[in-house]
């Protein structure tokens, strides 16, 4: 692939509009996709039901009441399974010659998959605030400031946002929609299990546990729960944030090549 | 730019390009020029190679050699010149089904950076021309496969492209649709618009095109009219069914009498076929003749070669694919 000067002016005229553009299409498309709808609020809703109520006598969080160690965790959980739609998505538009007719129009190249994550985000700030709000109506309470409260599903968003991406190169790389959500599911499970989402490191076997400390997602959910309740957060957080620049570094350039070499 | 051979500039130029996937040489070797204002059809089988050519006039596929260039503009070092000067059409309508009609068009007027209004007007007038107002504001997937089709052909028309590229338009479609399709794309083409065409029907490319190239496993393989490579297949086939079988023998007698070539008798279906040139005319000879002879005629049809029997002419093979069967222009 030549990239051109043109192209690069092109891009850098056109992208922010084009962005806004596949935004809208795809904020459109959940509208009228009742499924999708389905998959992306009432799934996360009923997760937060069932393990606060199923599982909360169960689990032990010491001091901490389960639904205030659970919530931060199940957002992050949440994000993570509706970041899987982005590579779905794109595997559709692949499959059905949409990104055909995308890539013979003179827009801008990036707008494509970073449209779809835009829509994707906006859809997780959406899930995020209803599960808060369902939270708070089984009893969910913030013991930390005021920033803490506002930050915490902001790092949400931005831990789905950074998914996304890796999504994105699954579904770009993949010929069927079906294959991007398999792909997806088989790393995102043990990834999303094998942390403290659900529960305390402190219980897993030793081996699991060296693997548990050092995810991204434990790292990510032990931050959220810092902010949320007032512990310590900061030492999560720069490794979460660590993490997520990390994953952007390698995802973001592979997803954008994988979609340039589409054909 | 070099002069065409009717003194219009072509404005689509091929130079010998070459494509592989893997081991298969998908355009090994392709040259052809296309002047401003006409229709090239490129007929061939499945896996001939059409649709990389397409591809590779697009934009969306480099050549692995040779060079290609629209409107003066190469395909590959000049993609984002070329863009604003084409429309792609697909074998599969490349819409969004949870848009509507509207929608669709108006994103791809907004993708072209055309404005709000404009984009809006835009898609309005092509909503009307190709009957879809009614339907333009239900959502794409409650639409028939004739109105995807022309929902997608408005999209690649939106910013009134210099070349239009249409791959297997009407490929899937009922024989009603194939018909509302092709009146749809006449009235394209008198209005000036180039097109590249591409078909395995023979009878696709003889309606739409003023000349058509044949291409087989990646090579041009024939280039002419479409009476040019009728008459290098044999012409047109007339065919008379009848029920009583005793009378093969006279059948068959008067079509090698009127005919062009040996008549090909098929005793299970009861039919003869033969090549003719000037079939009507032929024609009316034959009912004329098998009423003398008191045969009875269960059915009797000119029909164009398929291009299956202009393959065998051209390449002593068949078109390996199996495609399917021509539409048969039966009187």
């Amino acid at each position: 692939m030549v990239v051109s000067m043109d192209a690069l002016r092109v891009e850098a005229r056109h992208a922010p509009g084009d962005i806004l553009q596949l935004w809208k299409r795809n904020m459109l498309a959940y509208r009228r996709q009742p499924d999708l709808l389905v998959f992306s609020t009432i799934q996360p809703v009923m997760f937060v039901l069932l393990f606060a109520y199923v599982f909360g006598g169960a689990i032990q969080t010491g001091p901490v009441d389960y639904i205030d160690f659970l919530l931060p965790g199940i957002l992050a959980q949440s994000v993570l399974f509706g970041s899987t739609q982005t590579g779905v998505g794109l595997a559709v538009d692949v499959t059905s010659g949409m990104i055909d007719r995308y890539r013979t129009l003179p827009m801008a190249r990036s707008a494509v998959v970073a449209g779809r994550i835009l829509a994707d985000t906006t859809r997780n700030v959406f899930v995020v605030g209803l599960m808060l709000g369902v939270g708070f109506l089984i009893g969910f309470r913030y013991h930390g400031t005021v920033a803490g409260a506002i930050a915490m599903p902001f790092v949400a968003v931005l831990f789905g946002q950074t998914f996304c991406w890796i999504s994105a190169a699954i579904g770009t790389s993949v010929r069927r929609a079906e294959t991007a959500q398999v792909a997806s599911f088989v790393w995102l499970f043990p990834l999303v299990f094998v942390s403290s989402v659900f529960v305390p490191v402190e219980t897993m076997p030793d081996w699991l546990k060296v693997v548990a400390e050092n995810s991204p997602v434990t790292h990510t959910v032990n931050a959220m729960r810092g902010l949320a309740l007032g512990t310590d957060f900061w030492e999560p957080l720069v490794k979460a944030l660590a993490w997520m620049a990390g994953i952007m570094a390698v995802f973001v350039p592979l997803a954008v090549w994988r979609y340039r070499s589409i054909q | 730019m070099e002069q065409g051979l009717n003194g219009s500039s072509p404005i689509v130029v091929v130079r010998d390009v070459h494509k592989s996937f893997g081991d298969v040489h998908a355009l090994a070797g392709v040259s052809l020029e296309i002047d401003a204002g006409t229709v090239l059809g490129l007929l061939g089988p499945n896996g001939a190679g059409k649709t990389t050519l397409v591809r590779v006039l697009t934009t969306l596929l480099d050549p692995d050699e040779g060079s290609a260039t629209v409107a003066g503009f190469d395909v590959r070092r000049e993609r984002t010149r070329v863009r604003p000067l084409i429309g792609l059409a697909g074998q599969s309508a490349a819409i969004d089904d949870t848009l509507t009609g509207r929608e669709n068009l108006e994103m791809v007027a907004n993708l072209y950076h055309m404005g709000r209004a404009t984009a809006a007007s835009r898609a309005a007038e092509l909503l009307a021309r190709f009957d879809l107002t009614e339907a333009a504001d239900r959502a794409a997937r409650t639409y028939s496969g004739g109105m995807r089709r022309r929902l997608d052909l408005a999209a690649s028309l939106v910013a009134d492209p210099e070349v239009l590229f249409l791959d297997e338009p009407t490929t899937g479609l009922d024989p009603q649709a194939r018909l509302e399709l092709w009146t749809v794309i006449r009235e394209l083409v008198a209005t000036g618009t180039t097109v590249l065409l591409t078909t395995q029907y023979l009878e696709e490319a003889d309606q739409l095109a003023d000349e058509i190239v044949v291409i087989d496993h990646g090579r041009i393989i024939a280039q002419g009219t479409a009476a040019d490579l009728k008459a290098r297949s044999g012409g047109e086939h007339l065919s008379v069914r009848v029920s009583d079988l005793t009378a093969l023998d006279q059948v068959r007698e008067v079509l090698e009498a009127e005919g062009d070539g040996p008549p090909t008798v098929e005793e299970a279906t009861g039919t003869v076929s033969v090549a003719v040139s000037n079939g009507p005319a032929r024609l009316a000879g034959v009912v004329r003749r098998l009423d003398e002879a008191e045969v009875a005629i269960a059915d009797i049809g000119l029909r164009q070669p398929t291009l299956d029997e202009v393959f065998l002419s051209l390449t002593g093979h068949r078109a390996e694919s199996d495609p399917a069967e021509a539409p048969t222009g039966a009187v």
